[in-house]
């Protein structure tokens, strides 16, 4: 009796754990892994919760006032002595393999690659250091010290969960310049930010959306709910997107709760196809949704890097990172001695966020549509949250001739734009 | 109503990976080992059947691979538990961390390798692994959806819970196994070989474990590869034997209660019950530890729990 108890207790430890690593996917708690995450703040969701957005918008940076300027903004330094191109050492830390599929670190070293290619540097220029779990600290100063001891003068850390020991390893090595992906936090001179505008590129995938469906449904498998602004103004775009060219669609969002969930991500786009919905956008890591429209015949837009090269026949376009535009710029910097410890905000014009070359089963006038839309983005005369925007409640978010501040936009959007419903 | 039987369709799909983790456990946990390396035993075969697909464009031998790499993989465990008489969670909780890493370590190496970045499986055996299609049947209403419209999988999944159930309650060898999980000292003094019969068993079920993960890479990841594609699912396994009571047929049912309410968040309109996605998340656990309370309470009902489950049996202890 007892024996069966002990059993019973022990079995029902599995199954919590089980359900530890049932809701979070990929975080199945013995893994050794760490998730492969769209996003670098989804790391936090394991381990601690991710700061809420007011959190994030407070202790933010001032962001550039408005879209038009310079990608660059915030406190500065001194410039740093210039670094001859040939005696640069550049560090790098990925949270997963590079080598892993379409998602967010593969795309974060295409940009590596890129830059190196840009600016002619060796590969042996370049330290990798790969699969370092963002949630355990002294797995991150291991990895960075051990770049700064091989004579790293430059390091680029791609995820959320660095940020804290990135700061602490700043402050001890002034004259290491550590750049930071995604997050929030920098000191002004060694240690910077950077992140990008992907909504304006996800507003043009969404007219390639628009123009294409013939349910007037469109479909959106969103990682997180509207807790998260990055992810619902990221909807927001690609639903006013849809709107701009054809306001009679609705767009049709299901949350996964999870960036990396291979199994949650599909049966959301086989739901969202089963209710109508004939193109699926995505805003989650894997291309499984992408792959659930091909087997059943309907179209649509991908995320992170271009992945038709996944599913070629359902494909439109895929809203992507270039992120060799910063990684080019910032090494630009370092080089010539302009390096100022300011942060970075990138967009379409610098040519950070893009959507993928649009394939053949695009409507006609799609290329036309989406240029149009490009060139008052880039021009700068107008931006995606650009008022009178109403939500699906009917409350106007934005009145007529305001513009939404780069603060709410990164931190403060939790509502949903009027074609949206939440299914 | 259309998206209701869309619903259960997806569920009965959502449900098929379970199903073959759940009734591979059960055929282990009957002769008292409790294998906690699911997870990794179907992480490898999801990567062997996977690989052997990429590169033969066979369906069949990309299931006789998973099948026999994850049996592999379940041997070592049986080496150790069995006749080293190592301890059981710890063995199977390494093989778990074992399996992902080398199930991902092959994948990583082959997508470096791969010309343009990604794996795909071939169209023929993407083709064949699909949806089947029956002429008349598959075209009923309603009917023809339910029954006549999974991919192979699912069919063969029910085939082999069934048959183990048949094995270890019909059979004399079965019930022979299951006194060994009960009672291995009397097994053994029964005249039953109880290491035979456990290392038989647990590489058995390591392969029918290898053929859910085998659904994983080719079937919920479209034929394309990713990383961690078993993502927790070797590990509700674990937790759906307690549902089914420790029998294959019972399997069936709760892989597909639980696909169903793994879904759930997605089919049930907003408009209707508007709940946070935690909630849905959680449900299966609940109701799992609903059934542990009320198969502890009910102890004489039913309850099938082998009685020397996670204990080794060391012959010269009688």
């Amino acid at each position: 009796m007892n024996q069966l108890k002990r059993i019973l207790a022990s079995l029902l430890a599995v199954s919590m754990l089980a359900f530890a690593s049932g809701c979070g996917g990929s975080s199945s708690a013995p893994a050794s892994s760490a998730p492969a995450s769209s996003e670098a703040p989804a790391q936090s969701q394991s381990a601690e919760p991710a700061p809420a957005p007011s959190e994030v918008s407070s202790a933010s940076p001032e962001r550039p006032s408005d879209s038009t300027g310079s990608a660059w903004f915030g406190a500065s330094s001194d410039p740093f002595p210039a670094i001859a191109a040939e005696d640069l050492k550049i560090g790098v830390i990925h949270i997963t393999d590079p080598a892993e599929g379409s998602g967010y670190t593969y795309t974060h070293d295409q940009g590596i690659v890129g830059m190196q290619e840009n600016l002619g540097l060796k590969p042996e220029q370049i330290i990798r250091k790969n699969n370092v779990n963002d949630q355990d600290a002294s797995a991150i100063e291991t990895a960075i010290l051990e770049c700064i001891e091989e004579g790293c003068q430059l390091i680029f850390a791609t995820s959320w969960g660095y940020m804290d020991t990135c700061e602490a390893i700043a402050e001890e090595y002034p004259e290491v310049i550590i750049s930071h992906g995604t997050g929030y936090k920098s000191n002004g001179a060694n240690f910077n930010n950077y992140f990008g505008r992907i909504y304006q590129a996800r507003y043009l995938t969404g007219i390639a959306a628009g123009l294409k469906t013939k349910t007037n449904k469109i479909g959106y498998v969103a990682a997180q709910n509207n807790e998260n602004s990055e992810v619902t103004g990221g909807c927001d775009a690609f639903a006013m997107g849809v709107y701009s060219v054809n306001p009679d669609a609705e767009v049709y969002v299901k949350v996964t709760g999870s960036w990396f969930d291979p199994e949650g991500e599909k049966q959301a786009a086989e739901a969202l196809i089963a209710e109508g919905c004939d193109v699926i956008g995505q805003h989650c890591d894997t291309p499984n949704p992408q792959l659930a429209a091909e087997e059943k015949g309907v179209w649509g837009v991908g995320y992170n890097s271009d992945m038709s090269k996944d599913a070629p026949k359902a494909v439109l376009t895929s809203t992507v990172w270039d992120w060799s535009a910063y990684y080019t710029a910032a090494v630009q910097r370092v080089i010539s001695g302009e390096w100022n410890g300011q942060n970075y905000f990138g967009g379409m014009a610098d040519g950070l966020v893009a959507y993928s070359p649009l394939s053949d089963l695009c409507e006609e006038g799609t290329a036309e549509a989406i240029d149009a839309a490009q060139q008052k983005i880039m021009s700068g005369e107008w931006d995606v949250f650009t008022g009178p925007i109403e939500d699906n409640q009917g409350n106007v978010v934005c009145a007529e001739g305001e513009k939404l501040d780069d603060a709410t936009i990164t931190g403060g959007i939790n509502w949903y734009f009027k074609n949206v419903t939440v299914k | 109503m259309d998206l209701f039987i869309k619903f259960l369709v997806a569920a009965v799909g959502a449900g098929t990976p379970l199903l073959f983790g759940t009734v591979g456990e059960i055929i282990s946990e009957k002769v008292g080992h409790l294998n906690l390396g699911v997870e990794g035993m179907m992480s490898i075969g999801a990567c062997a059947g996977f690989m052997v697909g990429y590169f033969t464009d066979s369906f069949l031998l990309a299931l006789v691979a998973s099948f026999v790499a994850a049996a592999l993989s379940a041997l070592i465990y049986a080496f150790l538990t069995v006749t080293l008489m190592a301890n059981q969670n710890v063995t199977g909780l390494t093989l778990t961390i074992f399996g992902i890493g080398l199930s991902n370590f092959i994948g990583v190496y082959m997508l470096e390798r791969s010309p343009n970045g990604t794996l795909k499986l071939p169209e023929r055996i993407t083709a064949s692994m699909r949806s089947i299609h029956i002429p008349v049947l598959s075209d009923l209403p309603v009917v023809g959806e339910l029954l006549f419209s999974y991919t192979p999988f699912v069919y063969l999944g029910v085939a082999v819970a069934l048959l183990m159930g048949f094995y270890l309650f019909r059979t004399r060898t079965g019930l022979n196994v299951q006194a060994i999980g009960e009672n291995p000292a009397s097994a053994d003094a029964a005249g039953i070989e109880v290491s035979r019969w456990k290392y038989i068993n647990i590489v058995l079920g390591g392969g029918i474990c290898g053929i859910g993960g085998a659904y994983c890479s080719m079937i919920i990841n479209g034929g394309v590869w990713i990383s961690d594609n078993v993502g927790g699912l070797g590990w509700i396994s674990v937790a759906l034997v307690i549902f089914a009571a420790w029998k294959p047929q019972m399997a069936i049912l709760g892989s597909f209660v639980f696909g169903a309410l793994r879904i759930l968040k997605y089919y049930m309109p907003k408009s209707v019950i508007d709940l946070p996605v935690a909630f849905y998340d959680m449900l299966p656990f609940l109701i799992t530890a609903l059934v542990l309370i009320l198969s502890s309470v009910h102890e004489s009902r039913g309850v099938n729990i082998p009685a020397n489950l996670g204990n080794n049996y060391f012959r010269e202890e009688r």
